[in-house]
């Protein structure tokens, strides 16, 4: 399986921004019997402003699911989320906050 | 000869460029590669963590599928700025660092993949200082062969 889309869902809360976001990928561990390939690197950026910075290992599920928190927001405050592999693949998505 | 020069500006900067990308995503190899939740705690400069009530983890008691376990994680301690996710009893236990800025909440909530029942032990980072806390999660069928 390859790495693929991403879906991303940002709502606000009462405070707060709420972050949803899906990365299609295998996330293949050194015990399986097929090559290592995990998402190593997400940065969560709100308005170009970067807000997480994550380092993840194999031990993350596939397909992995994230949901980050930001202090206060808007409606239409711009969320991107990107994400780099230990093969070099990247991906990103944004979008508006609803 | 155009496409000689070509090919050899695109070799150059394949070269030159991979170097920068590395410099700019920093991934703490030695610590997700250690294989005890000690030489964990060492590599990402946590070994002397003390015990805080203000770190939750919420989790299932019981995980049906090692493959697929969701934890949320949620730190109250003032200025934190980091937290860290270490499965004790896997391969390789130091699972995820997420670190928090320009209005971040300290929390996350993700799924991870156990091999066997374990401890998870969160990290998290406030004004220069480590808090910990644990949560035992019985795992029925482990999850790492994916």
């Amino acid at each position: 399986m390859a790495a693929g889309p991403m879906k991303m869902r940002a709502t606000l809360g009462s405070g707060y921004t709420d972050v949803r976001v899906l990365m299609t990928h295998p996330m293949t561990t050194a015990q399986s019997n097929q090559p290592l390939h995990f998402i190593q690197n997400i940065t969560v950026k709100q308005n170009g402003k970067t807000v997480v910075e994550a380092q993840i290992s194999q031990a993350v599920s596939r397909n992995p699911v994230f949901t980050f928190r930001i202090k206060g927001g808007a409606k239409g405050d711009k969320i991107e989320v990107s994400w780099l592999d230990n093969k070099g693949e990247s991906n990103k998505i944004e979008s508006a906050v609803a | 000869m155009d496409y000689l020069r070509r090919t050899v500006l695109g070799a150059l900067a394949v070269v030159l460029l991979q170097p920068l990308a590395a410099l700019a995503a920093a991934w703490n190899k030695d610590a997700f590669a250690a294989k005890t939740p000690q030489d964990a705690l060492k590599g990402i400069g946590a070994g002397d963590a003390g015990a805080s009530k203000d770190l939750v983890i919420e989790a299932p008691q019981i995980a049906e599928n090692g493959a697929v376990v969701p934890i949320e994680i949620s730190s109250a301690i003032a200025g934190t700025t980091s937290i860290a996710v270490i499965i004790e009893k896997n391969p390789f236990p130091l699972a995820a660092q997420f670190d928090f800025d320009n209005g971040a909440l300290p929390y996350v909530k993700l799924n991870v993949k156990m091999n066997e029942t374990s401890d998870i032990r969160a990290v998290a980072t406030a004004g220069g200082r480590r808090y910990a806390a644990t949560k035992e999660i019985k795992v029925t069928i482990g999850g790492c062969g994916g």
